[in-house]
């Protein structure tokens, strides 16, 4: 510890005065960046079964288009998120429901009857009618929602987290 | 090697040179009194922070303005020290501007050569009365509503042209979403684009022709 005592005054000040800077600098840039990021740390979980109706509603072999509304505060606002469901019917008992949004940048993807595909009109993201990636940039296939048939109606189990 | 990296920018950007004449200048003995344009600079500088901080999250209408400061104030990380700072300082900086013209009037610093300097110093504590009336209604409470009618109401008591005046401040016959809005541009952009260009001005005479000293018996 010799050297302490060899600190002149003016490095005295210099260390003083950067000590005070660092501490300024920490007590106003932390909660600064705290104040920024707030919203991000901020999640909203959502589950909820949603109905879609009679199973028998929904013709057999033609993915058919279900659109509903979820609510979830953002900030100081209700925010309305749309969300799209394909009900896909293969048999009489077997089905699948697929989210319309593509899995490559989240564009809406459309049933075309004359290829029998999902389209992505945003870059050509082409998925079969079991959902899998038939052509284009979609990396993984479309999400399919949990579904389950209580007394004909069909549910679908939508999670967000 | 941090001292020949300084060297390379020194070499370039002409560092100690702006030291030497912003911050190493002679000036004479002086007291506590020649700290309070430094002091008003300060809180001019943390309003300007803070203000940009509070810009991320408020929203100018109607519709968002309460509520956007209810969000800023009960649920974002530090937003009420953000926008306490800013509340205060707004206050503090209306003091200390007021405090350094008394300062610099009862010292007789305005005189020649420093006419310009005070000047500008005028504007400035003009702009910043309106930094604090155009800032007022922002909150868009009752009371900001109330006291943006009763100010322009005023400034509509002048003869001929209080009216028009009135209308010009108001944009419009009412106070409305059409007054927050240009309440909010005048307080973030007007403004401030004229308090920092007459700094600017102010420092470069301070620099330019020195302080005056502290006036003797029989100045």
């Amino acid at each position: 510890m010799d050297e302490s005592y060899n600190l002149n005054r003016r490095q005295f000040v210099k260390v003083v005065l950067a000590s005070i800077g660092a501490f300024i600098t920490a007590a106003i840039g932390l909660p600064a960046l705290a104040y920024i990021i707030y919203p991000a740390t901020q999640t909203q979980e959502a589950d909820a079964w949603i109905p879609l109706g009679p199973l028998e509603n929904y013709p057999i072999g033609l993915p058919t288009l279900f659109n509903f509304t979820r609510t979830k505060i953002n900030g100081w606002e209700k925010t309305v998120n749309s969300y799209g469901a394909y009900v896909t019917r293969y048999t009489e008992t077997e089905h699948k429901v697929f989210s319309n949004t593509c899995t490559h940048l989240s564009c809406r993807v459309n049933w075309r009857e004359d290829p029998a595909d999902f389209h992505c009109p945003c870059h050509d993201g082409i998925f079969d009618m079991e959902g899998k990636v038939a052509d284009g940039p979609p990396p993984r296939p479309l999400d399919e929602y949990e579904t389950k048939v209580e007394n004909g109606d069909l549910f679908i189990h939508f999670v967000e987290a | 090697m941090a001292s020949r990296l300084f060297q390379w920018f020194d070499d370039r950007l002409g560092l100690s040179t702006i030291y030497n004449i912003t911050l190493d200048r002679k000036v004479p003995k002086v007291n506590w009194f020649y700290t309070l344009g430094s002091a008003s600079l300060f809180l001019f500088v943390m309003q300007a922070v803070t203000g940009i901080f509070l810009a991320v999250y408020y929203v100018p209408s109607p519709e968002n303005a309460y509520n956007s400061i209810q969000y800023i104030m009960n649920e974002v990380a530090f937003g009420w020290l953000i926008r306490g700072i800013h509340h205060w300082g707004a206050t503090l900086m209306v003091i200390f501007v007021f405090l350094h013209m008394l300062r610099t009037f009862f010292f007789a610093a305005y005189k020649f050569p420093r006419e310009i300097t005070w000047l500008t110093g005028v504007i400035l504590l003009l702009a910043t009365l309106g930094m604090g009336f155009t800032g007022y209604l922002l909150p868009w409470n009752q009371r900001s509503y109330w006291a943006t009618t009763v100010g322009t109401e005023i400034a509509g008591t002048v003869p001929v042209i209080g009216d028009f005046i009135m209308r010009v401040l108001r944009g419009g016959t009412d106070l409305s979403g059409v007054t927050l809005a240009r309440f909010f541009a005048v307080h973030i952009w007007f403004i401030p684009a004229i308090i920092v260009a007459l700094i600017g001005v102010h420092m470069y005479l301070v620099i330019r022709i020195g302080i005056s000293s502290v006036p003797k018996d029989g100045d």
